[in-house]
């Protein structure tokens, strides 16, 4: 890879995807022969938000290459509740490890931090803004399901803050896909994720329902629609019905249409999916241990 | 009345800077960028929807005793981008220059997201990449376009 720090999705060319998806590729095809890679190596953890799975997939995927952790633990009781900056604090932690793993609410957080440190730095999510590791992995699954050139793939839910679909949707670009956007008009995608993917040359194709556009997809990228962004129970409900996947949603869909997701999901995707040749989304959070050791293999 | 005479709206400055050609209606802005509330004691004089052949109306400010930095040049350029300055010594015209569209801008304008990093106390300057109609966060990449004047920092 060119970068020293995965920030953004948006400077990823496409080289450098395939570079960390062949990588990926092969540590899947053998993972028992990166055991001692990166024996000794140690990778901070730093997560100002909470998260289960993207701080578990970086921890697994360090310890599977041979080295260890150190993680700040929960803000509640680090010196970031004490007033400390971000700026210092990753200064401080940067002596302690040899990578940086970084979350946190405020957009542009890593970008920032990345210049305050000399190890690099891995954007694991800054507020509604970016989450490239996520999108390596969902570029992953795709290429194994679908390729990444002449798909056409659809991005359904909530689009304006879902930051899984923005980084995917401007790595997309690089490849020849297809892309449709299906939200209720509320949630569409926003205008810099838009200028993005337009001033890349591709086309944002936006639709308020799935039904006309389903029967062309190849994939199916769902989020969930979060409650707390609609004003009212009802308003949200109906829309949540109406962006909701089940085996009858699907009926309309090609036999090969790939079905994923970031999750967690609660229930826009019927759990009856699950057992369909349709549903990735498991084997898609699986990708994310031989992806993020690829990553750490590239940065290290 | 014989409005017509430019000199009898906007009197002539010793020494100092004109900034012509104005879009009309950003007077009041270019001075929230040169930071001039009428505090400083500065002389000032402001034209405003004065008739031009050039952009149909401008607005015209005079600082005397002042000359622009760079920086605010830049700043200038974004919400003023036909503007022309001319730096005056002794009631002559020695410069006179059109604004350039920088690539970039620094500390100038506050990033309008509040859930920003440049917003966030952290010790980091707002940078703004300036693209054809507005100018991008390099942060958190928020597109700004119409409401720049609004988040210029004083
Ligand atoms: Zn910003």
């Amino acid at each position: 890879m060119r970068q020293d720090d995965l920030v953004s999705a948006t400077g990823l060319a496409r080289a450098d995807v395939e570079t960390v998806l062949d990588r990926a590729a092969e540590i899947a095809a053998d993972p028992g022969s990166w055991r001692e890679r990166h024996a000794g190596a140690l990778l901070a953890l730093c997560f100002f938000e909470p998260s289960t799975r993207t701080r578990m997939s970086f921890d697994a995927a360090m310890k599977r290459l041979g080295g260890d952790t150190v993680d700040m633990g929960p803000v509640e009781s680090s010196s970031v509740k004490k007033g400390e900056s971000l700026a210092d604090t990753v200064q401080v932690i940067e002596g302690y490890a040899d990578a940086l793993v970084l979350r946190h609410p405020k957009e542009g957080a890593a970008r920032m931090a990345a210049g305050y440190v000399d190890v690099p730095l891995i954007n694991a999510g800054d507020g509604a803004g970016q989450h490239p590791s996520q999108t390596l992995l969902d570029l992953y699954t795709m290429r194994e399901a679908t390729g990444l050139d002449g798909v056409t793939v659809g991005m359904l839910g909530d689009l304006k803050y879902g930051r899984t679909v923005h980084s995917l949707a401007e790595a997309l670009t690089e490849f020849d896909a297809e892309m449709h956007f299906v939200s209720p008009e509320s949630l569409r995608l926003p205008e810099s994720v838009r200028y993005d993917v337009e001033s890349a040359g591709g086309a944002v194709r936006e639709h308020e329902s799935l039904g006309a556009v389903l029967p062309d997809l190849d994939v199916l990228y769902v989020t969930r629609i979060q409650r707390e962004r609609f004003p009212d129970e009802s308003e949200y409900r109906a829309v949540a019905g109406e962006f909701r996947i089940d085996e009858a949603t699907l009926a309309d869909a090609r036999d090969d249409l790939t079905v994923m997701h970031p999750l967690p999901r609660v229930d826009e995707i019927d759990a009856a999916v699950d057992d369909t040749d349709h549903a990735r989304y498991f084997r898609q959070a699986h990708n994310g241990v031989p992806v993020r050791m690829a990553l750490l293999d590239l940065l290290l | 009345m014989t409005g017509d005479e430019p000199q009898l709206r906007v009197s002539k400055i010793r020494s100092g800077t004109v900034i012509d050609h104005v879009a009309a209606g950003q007077a009041l802005n270019v001075l929230a960028i040169l930071g001039i509330d009428g505090s400083g004691g500065e002389s000032v004089s402001v034209g405003m929807n004065v008739p031009s052949g050039r952009i149909d109306r401008k607005d015209v400010v005079k600082v005397e005793g002042r000359e622009l930095s760079p920086a605010e040049v830049d700043a200038l350029s974004l919400i003023a981008p036909e503007a022309t300055i001319n730096i005056i010594r002794d009631y002559e015209v020695v410069h006179k220059t059109r604004v350039q569209r920088p690539t970039a801008v620094t500390g100038v304008l506050e990033c309008p997201n509040h859930s920003c990093i440049t917003n966030a106390g952290e010790p980091v300057d707002s940078e703004f990449d300036v693209l054809e109609e507005g100018v991008r966060c390099r942060y958190c990449e928020t597109i700004l376009r119409e409401e720049i004047a609004a988040q210029i920092g004083t």
